[in-house]
Parts: C-alpha cells; structure tokens; sequence
C-alpha cells in the first residue's frame, strides 16, 4: 500500500526533514504518526500527496512511484487519496454540498451519481441538514466533517489525516475520532498526523514515531510517548 | 475533457462571478473605463486618417496645353497621359470652361477677357497614388505641346511628410494606449486572482488538473471582458452618432468628410468587444500561472 525506502528530503535552505527513513504501511491499517515539532512529520504526511518531493529514495503509493510521477500525473494521485487537514481547507465560496462534490467533479462523474453521493456521505458525517450552508456558518467540528466528507466521497483506499483534531475542543474531537474509526472499519487505510496524547492512549492504533527525520519507534497498539 | 464538464465550467464561472460581486464589479468599472478610453481615442484616430486621406486624394496634377495643338493633337495627348502607369483619372477642360469657373470664383469684372481668353485647355489628372504625383507630373511634362504642368509642387510633399508623421505619431499612441488598456485591465484581474490563491490550492489539492482550475477563471475573465465592453460599445455608438447627425450636413460637398455612422460603428464595437474579451481571458490565463504550481 504505501512502502517507503531511504527516503531522504532537504529542503532548499538545507534543513533535512528525513534522513533515509523507511517504513511500510498496509491495506486497511490505522497508524498514528507522533513526535515532536519540527522533526519530519508533517513532510513525511506531506509526501503522501506528492505536496513534497523526496530527495532520494524511493517510495511507492499502490506500487506508484512518488519520486519520478510526473507533474501532470499528479492529480490522479491525489484522486486515490483522501487527505483531511488541521485547517480544514473548505473552499470558502462553496456551501457543503458543493465542496463535497468537488472531488466528484474532478473526476467527471455523472451528475446522478455525485448528488446520490454527496448526500451518502453527508450522511455519514451528520451534515445532511447542513448542505446548504457555506463553510463560515459552521462550527469547527462541523467543518472538519464536511472535509472529511470530500476526502471519502470518491472512495479511496487510503485517507491521510494532518492533525485533524488540532483546532477542535476535546468533546468535538472524539467525534472526529469515531469518523476516522468508522471510515477506517470499511478497509479504507488511516494515517493519522497527531499531536492529541488522549486521543492515541485511548484509541489505540499502531503508533510510528519520528524523530530528527528518522523512525524511532513502531509499535502495533502503542501509547502516545510523549508528556503534555 | 467531458462535454458536462464543460458545462460545469460555464455554470461555476457565472456563480463566481456572482458570488464575488465586489471583485467583478471592480474589475468590470477597470474594464469600462479603459475600453472606453480606447473607444473614443480610435473613433478620433480613424477620422484624423479619413481626413488625411482626403487632403491626400484631393491633390491633382494642371496640365497646360499650349496654343498651337490642334484637337487632334489633343485628344492624342489625352491618350498618352490616360496610358501612362499610376494615373487613375484624366478630365479635360476647355479655356472657355476654364474662365466661366474663374469668373464664377473671381466675379464679373473677369468676363472682360471672353473678348480675348488669355487662358490654355486644360488637363486635370489624378494619380491613382498621391505619393505618385510628383512622378507622373513629370512625364507630362516631357511631352509634346505641354505649355506648363502644375501640381502644387514642393507644398504636397511638405504635406505628404506631415501627414504621414501624423499617421504614424497616431499608431504609436494607439499601440501604446491598447498596451496600457492591457496591463491595467489584467492587473485588475491579477487582484481578484491573487484574493483566491488558496482556493486554487485547494483544488489542486483535492485532485484536480491544472486545466479544471483554469477553465473556470478564464471564462470568468471572458465574462468580466464582456460585461466590461458593453457600456464602452454603447457609449462610442451614441458618441458617433451624434457627432456624424450634427457634422456631416455641415461638411456635405467639403473635401474633408467624416467616416460615415456604418459599417465604421460596427468595426470600432467589434474592437471594443474583442479587446475586452481577449484582455480578460489573456489576464486570467497569465494571472492563474504561478498559483498552479501546488
């Protein structure tokens, strides 16, 4: 599913976000990444989605190659991937509705089939009695839903999650948690960017903690590791 | 690219455009004023030309006929001067025709000289180019029983150099007013793009193609280039309008006329409309660029 060999990343200005990690992550699994800032996760989420570039390595998301895929291939990538992020990243000018069906219009689906969809998974998040509205009249929790809303509508084998309960109070972050749990007992892969001790000890899942660009530790069911 | 999608497209831009209804009524007040600078500026330059190419055309070549050429020795030098290369039209004139239009000009007191015509027949040739004139005058010359060949010699050059600076000091103005028109109704447009950067982001980053995004906004910037144009093109018409109602009885038999209402209206509104159309889709299309690389 997504196998990662030496992976190394320096950035232009020389700081180096990996330093040769390799990792391998299987279909239907669900894995937090945990550490402390600054020491590679949110590039290590951000590969996923070919946001970032390995250096050199190699690294194989459904057996594609992240280092050489094409730029114009890009977008097909990000079709088999759901990402969910910390600041939602709703587009402002569309209400729910609209912003879930994006993902669908990219891909050209019929239209029969996106509103079916849509409100399939509107559905499943809560929000059906919401579609109407645009992003600024919900609350966080309610966002956040919407745009986990649009990382599964088209059905991907794999969400990647970068801190999804880090702007939301802990109540509202537990639902978020039964989502991800849900979502994640239909097989689709999670992983999971956090920097939400509770969340990890609670809920527990295989935890990968990367320090100074490395894996420092892999445990199936793991804690959180980490004080405060 | 499906042709739903496509549709997809036409409706979002429109929603766009509604949904962001600071920004286009922003850029289409940009878009207005600047076409409508355009407008009247061409509507000035293309009368200016009109006028230039009138001076131009009214140039004619005096041809003097001397005394002793019989009618058959005439008729045979209207024959030359007609085969000659680059003249368009040759009319003869009698010296008895020639002094009815100078008493007519000059008054009574010249009919004196009926008595005595002092004048010569007459040849009025045009060259089929002004810039011929001078060219042709001279092979009249050379010929047999030419008394003398006028043409205003050593003024219409004058007159052909000014009028060419002219044109070309007009061409430069309007080249650097359409670059202008341009750079700010692209600039106007470059805002409302650079406001949605992160929108562009997060498309890109749910999946879709470089061409998804663009469609959308430059077919947004076709419909604010259009939107734009139609109080310029409605303006320009007016303008002309009224300006032709009012000048042109003034002017009717004058040498110097205006370019008349139609078709001249149409190509200056099609200009309007396609410089704004095109400025639209070209400033979105440039603007969008660099936002595309997520």
């Amino acid at each position: 599913m997504i196998q990662m060999k030496n992976v190394y990343k320096k950035y232009p200005n020389g700081i180096v976000a990996l330093n040769g990690l390799t990792v391998e992550i299987g279909q239907g699994e669900f894995v937090y990444v945990v550490g402390p800032s600054g020491a590679g996760k949110s590039t290590f989420i951000k590969m996923m989605y070919r946001e970032e570039r390995p250096t050199s390595g190699q690294m194989l998301i459904n057996n594609v190659d992240i280092a050489t895929l094409k730029n114009k291939r890009v977008p097909m990538l990000r079709r088999q991937i759901g990402v969910v992020f910390q600041d939602f990243k709703l587009l402002p000018r569309l209400n729910v509705y609209e912003n879930v069906a994006f993902a669908l219009e990219v891909i050209e689906e019929t239209p029969e089939m996106i509103r079916k969809r849509v409100m399939e998974v509107l559905d499943l998040v809560g929000l059906k009695h919401k579609a109407r509205m645009f992003p600024t009249e919900l609350s966080g929790g309610e966002q956040q839903r919407v745009s986990i809303a649009r990382s599964i509508v088209n059905k991907p084998k794999i969400v990647i999650a970068d801190e999804p309960t880090g702007n939301l109070d802990p109540e509202t972050s537990w639902d978020i948690m039964d989502l991800f749990e849900r979502i994640n007992a239909t097989g689709t892969t999670i992983l999971m960017a956090t920097h939400n001790r509770e969340v990890v000890n609670k809920r527990r899942h295989r935890v990968i903690a990367i320090e100074g660009g490395l894996i420092v530790r892999d445990v199936a069911g793991g804690d959180y590791g980490y004080e405060g | 690219m499906k042709a739903r999608t496509l549709t997809r497209h036409f409706r979002e831009s429109l929603k766009s455009l509604g949904r962001n209804s600071w920004m286009t009524f922003a850029s289409v007040s940009a878009v207005t004023v600047t076409l409508l600078l355009v407008g009247v500026f061409v509507l000035i330059m293309m009368n200016l030309n009109k006028v230039a190419d009138d001076l131009e055309n009214d140039v004619e070549i005096k041809t003097f006929v001397s005394l002793e050429a019989d009618d058959a020795r005439i008729e045979a030098i209207e024959a030359t001067i007609r085969s000659m290369p680059g003249v368009e039209s040759v009319e003869f004139s009698t010296k008895e025709e020639e002094l009815t239009d100078l008493v007519l000009d000059f008054g009574d007191e010249l009919s004196l000289f009926q008595q005595s015509n002092p004048l010569f027949d007459v040849f009025y040739v045009k060259a089929s180019e002004p810039q011929q004139t001078e060219q042709v005058a001279t092979e009249i010359a050379k010929l047999d029983n030419i008394e003398d060949v006028k043409y205003g010699e050593g003024k219409i050059e004058k007159l052909f150099k000014f009028l060419n600076m002219g044109r070309n000091v007009g061409l430069v103005l309007i080249l650097a007013l359409l670059f202008t028109a341009m750079f700010l109704i692209s600039n106007t447009i470059r805002i409302t793009i650079v406001a949605r950067r992160h929108e562009i982001e997060i498309m890109k980053l749910v999946g879709a193609t470089n061409w998804f995004v663009r469609i959308p906004f430059i077919l947004e910037g076709m419909w604010l280039g259009l939107l734009g144009s139609i109080i310029p093109i409605a303006l320009v018409s007016t303008l002309y309008y009224q300006v032709t109602d009012f000048a042109q009885p003034k002017l009717s038999g004058e040498m110097i006329q205006l370019l008349d209402l139609t078709p001249f209206i149409y190509q200056v509104s099609a200009l309007i409309l396609v410089m704004g159309v095109f400025i639209g889709i070209w400033g979105s299309f440039m603007s969008i660029r660099k936002f595309l690389r997520v």
